[in-house]
């Protein structure tokens, strides 16, 4: 029987093609083997590039059992200030300390119940130990836990002091970024509540009196109509609708812009007189947009809307609420004027806000918002450096230019008087926005200075504070004084 | 001490895993002593591997009945390459070993992952390596084997056949029949006969006419392996069939033609399926939809990269949270808590199983023999590159096990019968070369 099969053996045409076949094998296994090497090579990418981004999400719940080896590492302000330190009492209990309490509650979070905020984002690093192999080693031999990376934050305590102590103890938010970069420097929401605490205090910080909301961080989830603040949107559609003669726009104001039935009322209804497109937008005459609103064209309003980033993913690393600008082509002539003046379904968070006034300062680009500068190893040694990264363009650099001018406008001439005559040239766009009637309106404020070398991008919110120049300017100026001077 | 026992057990293991692969391709250019010796050293690692996990397994959870596991599975490791060695000389030492790694690997990680699926695995290893045992010797005396392609081709597609109409459903799929209480998975037998089929055909002839009919019958195989939904088999049997194509006639253009075929087939079934849009979609991006089609996928990358290269230890990760862990995810429980180096080891491993396959298929002299080598050696790596590839999201997730590591009875009986018919094909060619005079090789 095995004769049977090597019968060919003798015969030279078989051989030639048994050494064929062999051959061909032999490809296959190349082949094989090739494709293996790429699979195991694909495991060991996956562990140094990838891993890191893949493993710090919020989903995965096994980062928790780093803890078990890791004692969590430190949260720093960009000089160093210890925000957030893990402290492990005599009794060998670990705690969470928060130098600061209820200041950065919302940007710095907590870690005890689910994690928040930079604790959130930076989890992963928190618990991870970038010593010397070998010590670490040793020192889980021994039984001891290896101190996790610290991470160093683009905050700034003089700043976010600064900013929480000129909001006091008013409901709203303070947000300040480098254009240029994208660092966050200040981030204040009102209220908080103190993280050294948020376990013991968990029912009183969630039982949710009067929409105090204290968990909720307002910058990046905070939704409000954007009252005034939203002509900046409504001035870009304007040039981009009428490149060659938006400097002719007039508007004539009595302080009422009446429509059929519709009347549409300009802050406290003070009569603007002959208005051309600068002076409405620094005058925020609500009855020169209301009209200019009804000669636009929704689509391409809603177009630019979606490029400022209105109903879409923000680069925000933190949880955030989408913007929202609902009005369509099918727009009635209520909903025009309503929106035009950023009342009516339009909505939108301080932190959206200040992207765009950083990229109008930023020639146009937005450069992504970013918390964490750099990570460092318990021993101040540079592990990873965040480098800033641009998201893309929002405007031209033209049209960042004509909006400079105009928001300049707004401070030497218009409502935003309150950082008028300091050392530096500012460029702001307030805001008053109704979001009840019987009650105050939400005072904005966004600006960037100096106008002409921006160093600094802050968006105030005052709620229920009444007009943006009054209430929420005087927040923006302290941190403006606090930051340039 | 235990949580030291624990951490240094992390890197022996890795170094366990690490020593035995080395040996394992060491093995290849030894001379015969050594080769004795290496085999010894091999079978020890697997033993070391064991002992320590269930130390480690046992410190962690105090369950008693791991003890008895762990006494009955150490002497069957041991025990077993001994006998085999004892009832068939001339069989592949270094391929038993390497069985033997798989299975002591996948024993600890069972016991990790359900003591109880654990026994019942033990219980069902024990029982293929008995019914296997008499295969090497039915491949060398039974050599009509190679005179009856359509018993083969009809056994295969009436199983799948049966299978499609009367078999249950899990995960969508239709895979398993029902007989009593024990279920079976058809189509791991049905990888055997396919390969007996080609095999079959084409030693008869390679002419035009003859791979004209064979591709038909292994078309129908994988048709109906599709519409059942058992895409990982389908995907397994099609390179397969390409791969003894083109050995058998040594001819590239079928293997383009091959090539082709599949990309063709797989835009039609990207089109014509939601089940195979599905898996590429949580493919390309399981992110977006973390808690629904990308949940097992993100699972698994979460385990593998948290326990990243040396692994976070046995019982110190979270490998019940990925859906069918025991099963067609198993690679990723063996990152999270053994390292990624044990998996990459393991891998080698494998890809030294194919090696071993490919070789006997070399040194065979019969057509039929060759194919059949080659045929289940690809078939057992296309599985395991499905595998490693869809739980680290290399490929798109098809749903298949890894041989022998997996829980899964068909599975295990399957593989044993493959591996144990290259088992003996080596005891063959070493009855031949014994007549012939020449010197074993391997």
């Amino acid at each position: 029987m095995k004769l049977n099969f090597r019968k060919g053996r003798k015969g030279k045409k078989k051989k030639t093609a048994r050494q064929k076949t062999d051959r061909s094998i032999l490809c296959l296994v190349y082949l094989v083997v090739f494709l293996f090497l790429c699979l195991i090579g694909y495991m060991g990418y996956f562990l140094v590039i990838p891993r890191e981004n893949v493993i710090n999400n919020p989903y995965n719940a096994r980062l928790d059992s780093f803890a078990r080896t890791v004692e969590r590492g430190r949260i720093l302000d960009k000089s160093g200030t210890v925000l957030a330190e893990t402290r492990t009492g005599e009794d060998g209990k670990e705690k969470r300390v928060y130098p600061y309490g209820e200041l950065f509650s919302h940007v710095v979070g907590y870690s005890v119940r689910g994690k928040t905020g930079l604790e959130a984002l930076g989890n992963f690093y928190l618990l991870t130990c970038h010593l010397n192999p070998v010590s670490q080693v040793t020192a889980r031999l021994a039984g001891t836990k290896n101190p996790g990376d610290q991470i160093i934050t683009s905050l700034d305590v003089r700043l976010q002091q600064a900013a929480g102590g000129a909001l006091g103890g008013r409901k709203g938010v303070v947000a300040a970024m480098e254009p240029s970069t994208g660092r966050i420097l200040a981030m204040v929401s009102n209220p908080g509540f103190d993280p050294n605490t948020v376990l013991e205090a968990w029912d009183t910080i969630t039982a949710d009196g009067d929409g105090q909301a204290r968990l909720v961080n307002r910058a990046s989830q905070g939704l409000y109509p954007p009252g005034s603040v939203f002509k900046i949107v409504m001035v870009l559609e304007y040039i981009r609708e009428h490149p060659d003669d938006y400097e002719e726009f007039r508007f004539d104001c009595d302080g009422y812009f009446e429509r059929g039935e519709y009347t549409i009322q300009c802050y406290h209804g003070n009569a603007h007189g002959s208005q051309n497109l600068s002076q409405a937008f620094a005058n925020s005459c609500n009855g020169a947009f209301a009209a200019m609103g009804l000669e636009m064209d929704m689509q391409a309003l809603a177009e630019t809307a979606g490029e400022l980033l209105f109903n879409r993913d923000q680069p925000v690393s933190l949880a955030y609420s989408q913007s929202r600008f609902l009005m369509g082509e099918e727009a009635g002539e209520w909903e025009i004027l309503q929106t035009s003046i950023g009342q009516g379904a339009t909505q939108m968070t301080p932190l959206h806000c200040l992207m765009i006034t950083a990229a109008i300062a930023n020639e146009g680009v937005l450069m992504q918002p970013y918390l964490i500068d750099r990570v460092e190893n318990a021993a101040g040694e540079t592990v990873k450096r965040f480098a800033p990264a641009a998201w893309g363009n929002m405007t031209s650099r033209e049209e960042a230019k004509i909006l400079t001018e105009m928001m300049e406008g707004v401070v030497a001439e218009g409502t935003g008087s309150a950082v008028r005559g300091a050392a530096y040239r500012a460029a702001a766009k307030t805001g008053s926005a109704q979001f009840e009637t019987g009650k105050e309106s939400h005072a904005w404020f966004t600006g960037f200075a100096p106008a002409d070398d921006p160093k600094i991008a802050v968006t105030v919110i005052v709620e229920e504070g009444g007009s943006g120049g009054q209430a929420a300017g005087p927040v923006a100026r302290a941190v403006f004084d606090a930051y340039l001077n | 001490m235990e949580s030291l026992i624990v951490e240094l057990s992390k890197y022996v293991t890795v170094l366990l895993m690490a020593v035995y692969t080395y040996r394992n391709f060491r093995y290849f250019g030894a001379d015969r002593e050594k080769k004795a010796i290496i085999l010894r050293r091999q079978r020890e690692s697997i033993m070391m591997l064991h002992l320590l996990s269930f130390a480690v397994l046992f410190l962690n959870t105090g369950d008693e009945k791991l003890l008895s596991l762990w006494g009955a599975q150490a002497v069957f490791l041991w025990c077993a390459p001994a006998l085999y060695g004892r009832c068939y000389p001339g069989r592949s030492g270094l391929l038993f070993d390497n069985m033997c790694l798989f299975l002591c690997v996948g024993f600890v990680i069972l016991a990790r992952l359900s003591p109880e699926k654990a026994a019942k695995q033990f219980a069902i290893v024990v029982c293929s390596a008995g019914a296997a045992w008499l295969i090497p010797s039915i491949i060398r005396r039974a050599w009509q084997l190679s005179r009856i392609p359509w018993v083969y081709g009809g056994a295969g597609l009436g199983l799948l056949t049966m299978v499609y109409v009367l078999g249950d459903k899990s995960y969508g799929a239709q895979l398993s029949l029902r007989v009593g209480q024990v279920s079976v998975q058809p189509s791991e037998f049905v990888k055997i006969t396919f390969v007996f089929f080609i095999a079959s055909m084409f030693y008869r002839s390679t002419g035009r006419r003859q791979i004209g009919l064979t591709s038909l019958g292994a078309a129908l195989h994988v048709l109906i392996l599709t519409i059942s939904k058992d895409l990982g088999s389908a995907l397994i049997l099609f390179v397969t069939y390409v791969f003894m194509v083109f050995a058998a006639t040594s001819e590239w253009k079928y293997l383009l033609v091959g090539v082709f075929g599949g990309w063709a087939a797989s835009a039609a079934a990207l089109k014509l399926f939601n089940h195979v849009r599905v898996r590429v979609m949580a493919w390309r991006n399981p992110w977006a939809d973390i808690d629904n089609r990308g949940y097992q996928i993100t699972q698994s990358l979460f385990a593998i990269g948290t326990g990243s290269w040396f692994g976070l230890g046995l019982c110190q990760g979270m490998p019940g949270k990925i859906p069918v862990v025991e099963k067609d995810f198993v690679l990723a429980a063996i990152a999270e808590e053994m390292g990624v180096l044990s998996v990459m080891c393991l891998l080698l491993v494998c890809l030294g199983c194919f090696v071993q396959f490919t070789a006997i298929a070399c040194r065979m002299d019969a057509l039929f023999y060759k194919l059949i080598a080659l045929g289940l050696g690809c078939e057992y790596i296309v599985q395991v590159f499905l595998t490693a590839g869809g739980v680290t999201k290399f490929i798109p997730s098809t749903g298949v096990t890894l041989p022998l590591i997996s829980y899964g009875g068909s599975s295990v009986l399957s593989t044993f019968i493959m591996f144990s018919i290259i088992q003996g094909l080596y005891i063959l060619k070493g009855d031949d070369e014994e007549e012939e005079g020449y010197e074993t090789e391997f």
